[in-house]
């Protein structure tokens, strides 16, 4: 009853939260409060007991992309233009995409139904089995870097690739700046 | 903010308890929530910090550019490593039941080699995207 009615304020917060930064013109504001958002959804998640997912929401969506953000927005300004014309339709699209999904969500089992699809199928057998199998008690670090290893190695890729893209994309544009000083 | 000195002796004061920190959470993550990811975030924001409060140049000193480019290809390298290491023991790629003598051995040996990639090329990537970030100037500053 408490962790609910704790998880409804913090969802109330977030909602909030979301139309402060829907409505902020002032982008350094909008990062700021991002980051607060990634605090309060970490604390959500800790409070349905995914602490292992809290802790990098908390460590990344909070710390490190906050700082990232604040330094783009130092290249690049952080005023946000007006727009030139009424978004109607995004709104409406916006809205019409979202009704979709809630409406979706009302077919979905409910919040950790012991009956449902995902937690009788090879969930138990993690379960029981992880510890004597990996001896690993952490049943999450278990699944990922074990039995589910192969999709960890491709994450582990991804981040390879956004490091080799950011190089790629950034380390460019400063080497023609040094030709242009020496020209 | 060469200028501030609390802010300075405050993060020399921090420093290696957030290293030490991502340390427990990398070596830890069996027992308690964490593991390779967690850590290398940790230890790439323990950098960044450094380089707020004492600027680019010192951490530069600090974790030196080629270091932390290696970093970024050499974690996937041990994680696909391992699994290669399986492959020549006799097991399927990423199989670490090979990797001791027995197989919950292996297994525990085969996940720490796993985090600590993963743990490496995080904190390469997310060390060298905040350098490339911080190292550019203002349009307006550079002409």
């Amino acid at each position: 009853m408490i962790e609910e009615l704790i998880v409804i304020v913090l969802l109330a917060l977030m909602a909030v939260l979301t139309l402060g930064i829907a409505l902020q013109r002032n982008m350094y504001a909008v990062v700021v409060l991002s980051g607060a958002y990634s605090f309060l959804m970490a604390t959500a998640l800790v409070a349905l007991d995914a602490v292992d997912v809290a802790m990098t929401e908390a460590s990344v969506g909070a710390g490190i992309s906050t700082v990232l953000l604040l330094g783009a927005l130092y290249l690049c300004g952080g005023e946000e233009a007006k727009p030139l014309t009424r978004p109607w339709l995004p709104l409406v699209l916006a809205l019409v995409i979202s009704g979709a999904l809630v409406y979706g969500t009302l077919g979905l089992p409910a919040f950790s139904d012991p009956m449902a699809p995902i937690n009788t199928h090879v969930v138990p057998r993690y379960l029981h089995d992880a510890l004597k199998e990996t001896g690993v008690p952490n049943v999450v670090t278990a699944v990922l870097a074990s039995y589910r290893g192969y999709d960890t190695l491709g994450e582990t890729t991804v981040v390879f690739t956004a490091g080799a893209g950011v190089i790629a994309l950034l380390r460019r544009i400063r080497r023609r700046k040094d030709g242009e000083q020496k020209s | 903010m060469r200028g501030f000195l609390v802010l300075r002796v405050v993060a020399k004061l921090l420093m290696p308890f957030m290293l030490v920190f991502a340390l427990y959470v990398q070596f830890h993550g069996d027992f308690s929530p964490g593991g390779g990811f967690q850590a290398g975030v940790i230890i790439a924001a323990t950098i960044i910090f450094y380089a707020l409060i004492f600027g680019l140049p010192a951490a530069r000193k600090l974790m030196p550019e080629p270091l932390v480019e290696t970093m970024v290809a050499l974690g996937v390298l041990i994680y696909a490593g391992v699994g290669v290491a399986g492959l020549l023991l006799g097991g399927n790629y990423l199989d670490y039941f090979v990797l001791a003598h027995s197989p919950v051995h292996g297994q525990e040996r085969g996940i720490f080699w796993v985090e600590v990639g993963v743990a490496v090329t995080v904190s390469g990537v997310m060390t060298k995207i905040f350098y490339m970030f911080a190292g550019r100037k203002r349009s307006a500053e550079e002409e």
